[in-house]
């Protein structure tokens, strides 16, 4: 397990026992919660939530699924009963702003939620990182340096396409003063990783080779040292990718949030 | 006289047959569901002069986008000389805007122009689906028929421009002669270096440009009526396509309110829904979709760029959002054809999915929206998909077993893993 957190994460629940409220709700995702390589990046994004003095908060063991992959795989009734739910429960407390650690959770509770019900401000965690870098809240310095690294960008489909958000990760990485090099398929001609709309959760149909091998193929020309994520899915299927390609070793996969952090001695 | 007599019920005929196929296209969108796309009228505007009148998704690939332009204003600025053609033809007048004088010249002159530049782009493209054969053009959904198709397109544009260059040849040549009834009008900069290939006599070149005249005319009238069979209706639907495109974030699905309402009933005793709405939940067939979907399908012009952006298409894998669209109009007309013979329309046992669209194809869909990024007229192939997996899951229950599983644990866990909702929080926890 990579450094556990020096500091207590606020939830909701203790929040309202306390009679505050917090700024921003930290929605954590299922493989933000779950799996232990995405957790490190959840833990990360409370690193900087904590660093920066931002009041925020979890739901904790009251968060559930957003619905995301019931829906996309097709199954609007159980999508429904957990977004309902959980608009009760951020309805409850009076959740005004969401920060999400994962682009499906962010696509789901920012476009799909309204429709139910759920109308709250919601962000990724690469737009609050970029916020909070062009508030000077947050420098890239007191940690690892990243310096002139070959970092190269992966686009998550629901980040991007789905949304149109491109810069901010892009402006995260550039603050570390390092070098970006785009892959040849990257924003609106980005290539998916291979997991959203409900692959993560199964085998991937018969082909040539896996999706995920084809964007790692793409990345890794690039020659990169770093290879940024900015969603838990694409961080398995790139993780995974490299590993394949027996190139773990000299390359790593990072979510922006855990650069962040290194950067900033977290 | 009697030219003008043919020509008036040639014009005719070609008009009413259009309007007749028409009305069944129209007739079979009518298969699909209601879907209200009559918000944002200014930015579907918009979306309308960005998208199809200025072509700009299509510049994502520019060699094809500049050759396409070409045609494309080739096509919407010598349908002006058909003005002149359609007034010439009844009136049994020649060159009736001639009057327009330094006017006139300038606007046969470009005219010219365009007409080259079609054939020449129109050339280039026969090559590169014939002899360099584009991986983009070729797949399992690209045989014969949407094959022909493209290369009749192609071969028709030539032909007519070419029947355009040799009429005003013919014409300028007769000017030159004095002939009687040929008035001196137009800048012939491209046609006068084809004089030499055509005859000296006036008789002869009077017969050159009538059968040039005559063929341009009914050849435009037999293109326009080859469109409802074509996927080269496109130059039509692509402005009310783009008009009614989704507008909404692409990763945003619709939430569908007939679930919404079983849902606020089981979660809410004391909520009655407004109206029992009979339907199904999903498509299984085309009747299922939004009229949107098939207007999507009659509108596609099969140039891959869908597919070829694909990241399941790319690795291997048996779906092509290309074919989903294609698929989707075969079917439509099959039903249609059906109807008008008074068969069973969409009661004949079959249905788009399975009998057009494998489950597999539907499955191996990562709804990354790469393929309504590079649609050049905002189709939208995920819909569809979408759809089919609705009914899949929702009617059937029919999804593959990893995908049960999850859908389970979401269920009984509030996670799409098997893991204790109690153990959520541990992340933050020391160990």
């Amino acid at each position: 397990m990579s450094a556990q957190l020096n500091f207590e994460v606020p939830t909701m629940a203790e929040m309202i026992a306390k009679g505050e409220e917090p700024e921003i709700l930290f929605w954590v995702g299922c493989a933000g919660s779950y799996d232990e390589r995405a957790q490190k990046t959840t833990r990360d994004i409370c690193k900087i939530l904590h660093h920066v003095g931002l009041k925020y908060a979890v739901l904790g063991t009251e968060e559930s699924c957003t619905g995301d992959p019931a829906k996309r795989a097709g199954n609007e009734f159980l999508f429904q009963m957990q977004a309902m739910t959980n608009i009760e429960v951020l309805n409850g407390y009076n959740i005004k702003k969401i920060v999400t650690g994962c682009p499906h959770c962010f696509n789901t509770i920012k476009n799909e939620y309204p429709g139910l019900g759920g109308n709250y401000d919601v962000i990724h965690h690469t737009q609050l990182i970029q916020q909070l870098i062009d508030e000077g809240k947050l420098k890239a310095e007191g940690g690892e340096s990243f310096k002139g690294k070959k970092i190269t960008y992966h686009d998550p489909c629901y980040l991007g396409r789905g949304n149109d958000v491109y810069e901010a990760p892009r402006k995260a990485l550039e603050a570390l003063d390092a070098q970006l090099v785009e892959m040849k398929r990257c924003k609106t001609n980005g290539l998916c990783c291979g997991a959203g709309g409900a692959q993560m959760f199964k085998e991937p149909e018969k082909g040539n080779k896996d999706i995920n091998i084809e964007r790692i193929e793409e990345a890794l020309e690039t020659q990169p040292q770093v290879i940024a994520a900015s969603c838990p899915f694409c961080m398995t299927m790139l993780s995974d990718g490299v590993k394949m390609k027996d190139q773990d070793q000299n390359v790593k996969v990072l979510d922006i949030a855990e650069i962040t952090a290194r950067a900033n001695g977290l | 006289m009697v030219s003008q007599i043919l020509f008036i019920a040639i014009t005719l005929a070609a008009i009413a047959l259009f309007s007749y196929n028409v009305k069944k296209v129209i007739r079979n969108i009518r298969f699909g569901r209601a879907v209200d796309r009559s918000d944002q009228p200014q930015k579907r505007l918009m979306t309308m002069l960005k998208v199809a009148f200025g072509q700009t998704k299509m510049f994502f690939r520019p060699i094809p986008a500049f050759l396409h332009l070409i045609v494309y204003a080739g096509f919407v600025i010598i349908n002006l000389e058909v003005l002149e053609i359609m007034i010439d033809g009844i009136f049994g007048t020649h060159r009736v805007f001639g009057g327009l004088g330094i006017f006139y010249d300038v606007l046969i002159g470009s005219f010219e122009f365009l007409a080259l530049g079609v054939w020449l782009a129109c050339a280039i493209f026969l090559i590169r689906r014939n002899i360099i054969k584009l991986k983009r053009f070729s797949g399992v959904e690209m045989k014969s028929w949407p094959r022909s198709d493209a290369n009749y397109i192609l071969i028709s544009e030539i032909l007519l421009m070419t029947a355009f260059l040799f009429l005003n040849a013919a014409d300028s040549k007769l000017q030159a002669m004095g002939a009687s009834h040929y008035i001196i009008a137009g800048a012939f900069p491209v046609s006068q270096f084809l004089h030499n290939l055509l005859p000296n006599t006036e008789a002869g070149l009077i017969v050159i440009e009538r059968t040039c005249w005559w063929f341009h005319i009914v050849g435009i009238f037999a293109f326009l009526n080859y469109l409802p069979y074509s996927k080269h209706f496109h130059i039509i639907f692509a402005f009310p396509n783009t008009y009614f495109s989704n507008l909404e974030p692409k990763g945003e699905f619709t939430n569908m309110q007939s679930v919404t309402n079983e849902v606020k009933a089981m979660l809410d005793p004391s909520f009655t829904p407004p109206e029992a709405a009979p339907g199904r939940f999903g498509a299984k067939d085309v009747n299922d979709l939004t009229w949107v979907n098939l207007m999507n399908a009659y509108t596609c012009t099969e140039c891959g760029r869908c597919t070829s952006v694909c990241p399941a298409n790319i690795t291997g894998k048996l779906l092509s959002p290309r074919k989903i669209m294609m698929d989707t109009r075969d079917r439509m007309e099959e039903v249609g054809r059906s109807l008008d013979k008074g068969g069973k329309g969409l009661d004949d046992g079959k249905s788009l999915i399975d009998d057009y669209i494998s489950r597999e194809e539907i499955w191996a869909c990562t709804s990354c929206n790469a393929c309504t990024q590079a649609c050049p007229i905002n189709i939208d192939p995920l819909a569809i998909i979408t759809d089919l997996r609705r009914y899949a899951v929702m009617e059937e229950s029919q999804s593959p077993a990893s995908i049960n599983a999850m859908l389970g644990n979401i269920e009984n866990n509030g996670a799409p893993w098997k893991y204790s909702p109690a153990d959520r929080f541990n992340w933050a926890k020391e160990d």
